[in-house]
């Protein structure tokens, strides 16, 4: 199931957040969507889940436009992880994991045995979140959008407030995923790990997609002086590349 | 079942009966005069007005918490009773003599704070501020309509009118009959009924809005439910027994530490929590040795403040 922008605009008050992006995300990749600070990364990830209304354009999800979706089917097939890790209530983890079954109406036992299991979170699924640290929370917070199964998989900034080995752990998990043939989006401003483990990279600035590619094509040195406006360069092998400036 | 609702759904059981008794006569079956007659037509009635109103009361607290996913949410205190009260005292001062007409009107009330509540609710960006927020845009609200509920009080065309609203709003259930149980009984399990069914909504809230959305909730239709569900509960309530506080605050924190913290998993034992809270309050109300009664609404009120103390403590505590 493609994921499409088509011609998105999105406008708040007088200005234009988004202007006319245009893209088409494949399942099985991990796409990252960069830029600096208020280039319209989040916005765009909550266009692709719905969650803001496009003032032109539309978000097709294989064929259909996700704002005539029925709530329930798009939640169904696209599951998305806000940047808060708000938790009003301080729930078991096992209790959060499970929120992530409500749109599917069932109990799903299974789903969220599963997602548990991926999230390496078994020993702690008794535990209230209040007890978790950030990167246990973090984990079960993934285990909850991956207990929906959902098709595809948006998470804003996911790995923002995670250490090196929560992040590694975190990434490993999200590549079985879109190895498993979901599709993965992730905000991410950490340029690093957008060009180790990304398969593709949009790279935004003041609302317009300045660069669209693989992430050696999209975070090329010119692309980054362009875009954040700071001399860089790459150093190391593919997989394994650090930014210095 | 849950082990909440099982728990106080036993204690419920027990307390009923044994209420029926209890007051400043305490009833024997052989050897009071009227027995029956006092049990069918003053004790029952009563008792079941307290578990109507409590009940109703409870679970819209339950609700109202896991709404604005705030501890400190209560129906009195968040302004939908004063709400509910100011639709009634407009209907008794522009002279209404028809109980439809004043439920109505409080029903009004009510929903109409609880809807401005819900938008001020919708607005909030920063789920940090949203406690701080909601606690005071609901004290807003309870503040305006009590100051206009006692410019309507002020402005009563005759004193008699002016002390009956006063007493009235003091909340009680001192002489209420069967046709008061017929009035709330209904409209409130229709409350509770559609707050339960909010319950899944209420439980994808726990993540936030943004979250909740994600997972299919459709914000628009929760708030048409929580202002329906807290409109005819806390509305039907104070219609025939005036503003009863404190319930809906003090409920849930009850209830919470024996379910698994869910908002959906809280509606129903609250529901039954409140019932038993309200008329375990009011038997005391009856029993007391004073020289007249002590109004019911007091008696909530001299538990629940303290109650709200211990709770902005805790929190305190929590946050430093």
């Amino acid at each position: 199931m493609m994921l499409s922008c088509e011609s998105v605009s999105v406008q708040r008050e007088s200005t234009l957040v988004l202007d006319q992006i245009e893209c088409q995300l494949m399942p099985g990749d991990i796409t990252a969507i960069c830029g600096p600070n208020g280039a319209g990364k989040s916005t765009l990830l909550s266009a692709l889940a719905n969650l803001v209304t496009p003032a032109a354009g539309s978000v097709v999800l294989s064929d259909r436009d996700v704002a005539q979706m029925h709530p329930l089917t798009r939640a169904r097939n696209i599951g998305y992880l806000p940047q808060s890790a708000e938790v009003a209530w301080d729930v078991s983890v096992r209790n959060l994991v499970s929120l992530g079954r409500l749109p599917h109406r069932d109990a799903g036992e299974a789903e969220i045995r599963q997602a548990i299991g991926l999230c390496d979170l078994e020993a702690l699924q008794d535990r209230p979140v209040s007890t978790l640290s950030g990167g246990e929370k973090a984990r079960a917070l993934l285990a909850r959008v991956l207990a929906g199964q959902p098709q595809w998989i948006l998470a804003d900034e996911p790995l923002a407030a995670l250490d090196i080995a929560h992040q590694l752990a975190m990434l490993k998990v999200l590549r079985e995923e879109a190895d498993a043939g979901s599709g993965v989006v992730l905000v991410l401003h950490d340029l690093s790990l957008a060009m180790n483990y990304a398969d593709r990279v949009l790279v935004l600035r003041e609302g317009k997609l300045v660069a669209d590619g693989t992430p050696e094509a999209a975070l090329s040195p010119e692309v980054i002086a362009n875009g954040w406006g700071v001399e860089a360069k790459w150093i190391g092998e593919p997989g394994s590349r650090a930014l210095i400036y | 079942m849950t082990r909440a609702t099982l728990i106080f759904a036993m204690l419920l059981a027990i307390a009923i009966p044994l209420s029926l008794l209890a007051g400043r006569v305490w009833i024997d079956l052989e050897t009071t005069p009227n027995a029956a007659l006092i049990l069918a037509e003053l004790r029952l009635p009563r008792a079941v007005l307290a578990v109507v109103i409590g009940g109703g009361l409870g679970a819209a607290g339950a609700a109202m918490q896991g709404y604005l996913r705030n501890p400190l949410a209560d129906p009195g205190l968040f302004g939908i009773a004063p709400g509910a009260a100011l639709g009634a005292v407009l209907a008794i001062y522009f002279g209404t003599a028809s109980t439809v007409l004043l439920t109505g009107s409080a029903l009004a009330g009510a929903c109409g704070a609880m809807a401005l509540l819900a938008l001020i609710a919708g607005r909030t960006a920063n789920p940090a501020h949203g406690i701080a927020l909601f606690t005071l845009a609901g004290m807003m609200i309870a503040s305006l309509a009590g100051a206009l509920t006692s410019l309507a009080i002020s402005l009563a065309p005759n004193a008699f009118a002016m002390s009956s609203i006063v007493v009235w709003l003091m909340g009680a259930l001192t002489d209420r009959s069967w046709d008061d149980v017929t009035l709330a009984a209904p409209l409130t399990l229709a409350g509770v009924l559609v707050l339960w069914r909010a319950g899944r909504a209420l439980d994808a809230l726990t993540l936030g809005e943004e979250a909740a959305r994600s997972l299919g909730v459709n914000p628009r239709a929760l708030m048409g439910m929580m202002v329906l569900g807290t409109g005819l509960t806390v509305g039907s309530g104070v219609a025939v027994a005036g503003i009863i506080g404190f319930v809906g605050l003090i409920v849930p924190h009850l209830v919470r530490p024996l379910t698994d913290k869910r908002p959906s998993s809280l509606i129903v034992p609250s529901a039954l929590a409140g019932a038993l809270l309200v008329l375990v309050a009011d038997v005391l109300c009856r029993i007391l040795p004073l020289v007249t009664e002590l109004r019911l609404g007091i008696a909530l009120s001299l538990i629940g403040a303290p109650f709200f103390l211990w709770l902005l403590l805790r929190m305190r505590r929590g946050l430093t």
